[in-house]
């Protein structure tokens, strides 16, 4: 356009951003860095000194483990119900979408699109003891005296409505671009149907998966609003801990030890994806 | 895998099913004239009639509504104006990135206490509208920037070198022909915006002040003290029709402006069309 550099003309079109991140998402970030190394009674006021690691201890005390394994327990099994969930609805409209193909997008987005809170609450009013989950089911004689809530498959199922069009936006990517030809080559070799999906079909679509996979565990993994809304007390994850150091004032420096421990797992698992899955992301 | 489609048709039909009966549910059971969540028993607007005579829904949804509209003016221009920055190759486009796909992957509980300690030990920000806007503008920006990169990416440089053959200043150019074919992404990226905001209560929960809470956190917090009444489920049934009609909106808007501005991009031989493809992620 003008003889100004490049690099000029785009440092200053992104500057405002860099500002605005930089202020209310870099500081605070590293706050919490610095606030992770204090303690109780040193407090968390400006640059505190000297630092210790004592609220990590804390945090990696092994009393925090059952913790732990529940949350990651949580956001695997709601990871791999969106997986047996989302691939058959991504394939579907993949394959057989035809013109419909952006409308069922959108019909995929709309309830994710919508509140969150609203769609925990429909949940924990459909798996109420008088829900109408516990009152269909009662129909067959499978009712749970005081329905399914504060139950694990609660949380899951509520973890997995909350996180499934994350996995499903991927795996359309990823099924949209598998060559069908394949599988047709793969019968006319002799294969059936279940090593056809499994030498064939897995594989093609497998960034797809990676892609989604990751996409539903980081934030099923952090979340805290929906194990305590239809898990309860005795449920507590990683993010419920967090939240409880800082809601009542309880322990900052803790809670900070405790998000930089998820932070650090949320980058691993970026890590390891490596670049297997990130051009469908 | 394609020989019988119909019984991926059943399952397809079935996940979506399971997307849309909570929502649907909820949407039927807020106008129930009883206060049972199971039964329906008659329909009445009652509880919406209550809850539009309650001060604090009502000043409550003034804010969510204010703030919402704030945040998405604010993201959507810098964000723009980040994506046009990351149009072209230059040093340092890497790490931008980097930076803008982070408020994508801090889990959210993370970003809620970093930004309540940023405010309230380093800044000084009194918690309320302010503090609500730095955040929600830090993790809308991202999505703004994703979808109008994508758009921006797609313009065939030629017909701006056309615009400048004619005699068009670079300001002109911009206004009369790159801005008008980036409109629809702008719009999209406003509308996921203001959705992001409308609808955030983890983030927003840490940040709210005395007197000036968003929806979405009173009704946290209303149900977490009453447990899931009418009142609420009619709450969330609005939050869910403010967010479906602002998607929908959306998404025509999208559809019509790219309908209307191919016609353009045909007549200089381009036969890419960028806009009506989901681009996924």
């Amino acid at each position: 356009m003008t003889a100004r550099p490049r690099w000029l003309v785009a440092t200053g079109l992104l500057a405002p951003t860099g500002v605005w991140l930089g202020l209310f998402l870099i500081a605070p970030l590293a706050l919490v860095v610095q606030f992770s190394f204090a303690t109780r009674d040193t407090g968390v006021a400006r640059g505190v000194l000297p630092w210790t690691l004592r609220a990590y201890a804390t945090a990696l005390d092994p009393a925090f483990l059952p913790i732990f394994g529940r949350t990651l327990a949580y956001a695997g099994a709601t990871t791999a119900l969106c997986l047996i969930l989302g691939f058959p609805l991504a394939w579907f409209i993949a394959r057989h979408g035809g013109r419909l193909r952006t409308a069922l997008l959108v019909a995929v987005l709309v309830p994710f699109w919508s509140s969150y809170l609203a769609r925990i609450y429909a949940w924990k009013a459909l798996l109420d003891g008088d829900g109408l989950v516990n009152l269909l089911l009662g129909a067959v004689g499978l009712d749970r005296d005081g329905g399914f809530l504060l139950t694990h498959g609660a949380v899951v199922v509520g973890l997995t409505y909350g996180f499934l069009p994350f996995m499903v936006l991927p795996l359309y990517v990823a099924c949209e671009r598998f060559d069908h030809r394949q599988v047709e080559a793969s019968y006319d070799l002799g294969h059936g149907r279940a090593s056809t999906f499994l030498r064939v079909v897995l594989p093609g679509v497998f960034p797809g998966v990676l892609a989604g996979s990751l996409l539903v565990f980081v934030p099923s993994a952090g979340d805290f609003v929906t194990p305590k809304l239809l898990g309860g007390v005795g449920q507590s994850t990683f993010g419920s801990v967090i939240d409880d150091q800082f809601r009542g004032g309880n322990n900052w420096p803790l809670g900070s030890a405790m998000a930089v421990v998820l932070l650090v797992l949320v980058a691993v698992v970026l890590v390891l994806r490596g670049r297997r899955g990130e051009d469908v992301l | 895998m394609s020989r019988r489609p119909w019984v991926l048709g059943v399952v397809a039909a079935l996940v979506f099913g399971f997307l849309y009966a909570p929502i649907g549910w909820l949407a039927l059971v807020s106008f129930n004239d009883s206060r049972s969540l199971s039964r329906v028993t008659g329909l009445s607007t009652r509880w919406y009639v209550e809850l539009f005579g309650d001060a604090r829904v009502l000043d409550a949804l003034g804010l969510s509504l204010r703030l919402a509209a704030t945040s998405a003016v604010v993201a959507t221009a810098i964000g723009t104006l980040a994506a046009f920055g990351l149009r072209r190759a230059f040093p340092g486009r890497g790490a931008w990135t980097v930076l803008l796909s982070l408020p994508l992957v801090v889990p959210e509980v993370v970003l809620g206490v970093a930004l309540l300690g940023f405010c309230v030990k380093l800044a000084g920000i009194p918690l309320g509208f302010g503090a609500l806007l730095a955040a929600h503008v830090a993790f809308s920006l991202s999505f703004v920037v994703v979808v109008v990169r994508a758009r921006v990416a797609g313009l065939d440089p030629r017909l701006e070198e056309a615009a400048a053959d004619l005699g068009a200043s670079p300001l002109v150019a911009f206004r009369t022909v790159t801005l008008p074919l980036v409109a629809p992404a702008v719009a999209a990226g406003a509308a996921f915006a203001f959705l992001l905001s409308f609808d955030d209560v983890v983030t927003s929960s840490y940040l709210t002040g005395v007197g000036s809470t968003t929806l979405p956190v009173f009704v946290y917090a209303q149900a977490g003290r009453r447990g899931v009444s009418p009142e609420i489920v009619a709450l969330s049934t609005l939050m869910v029709a403010v967010s479906a009609a602002v998607l929908i909106a959306g998404v025509l808007v999208v559809a019509w402006r790219a309908r209307r501005a191919s016609p353009a991009s045909t007549f200089v031989g381009s036969g890419r069309d960028q806009g009506t493809r989901p681009t996924g992620g």
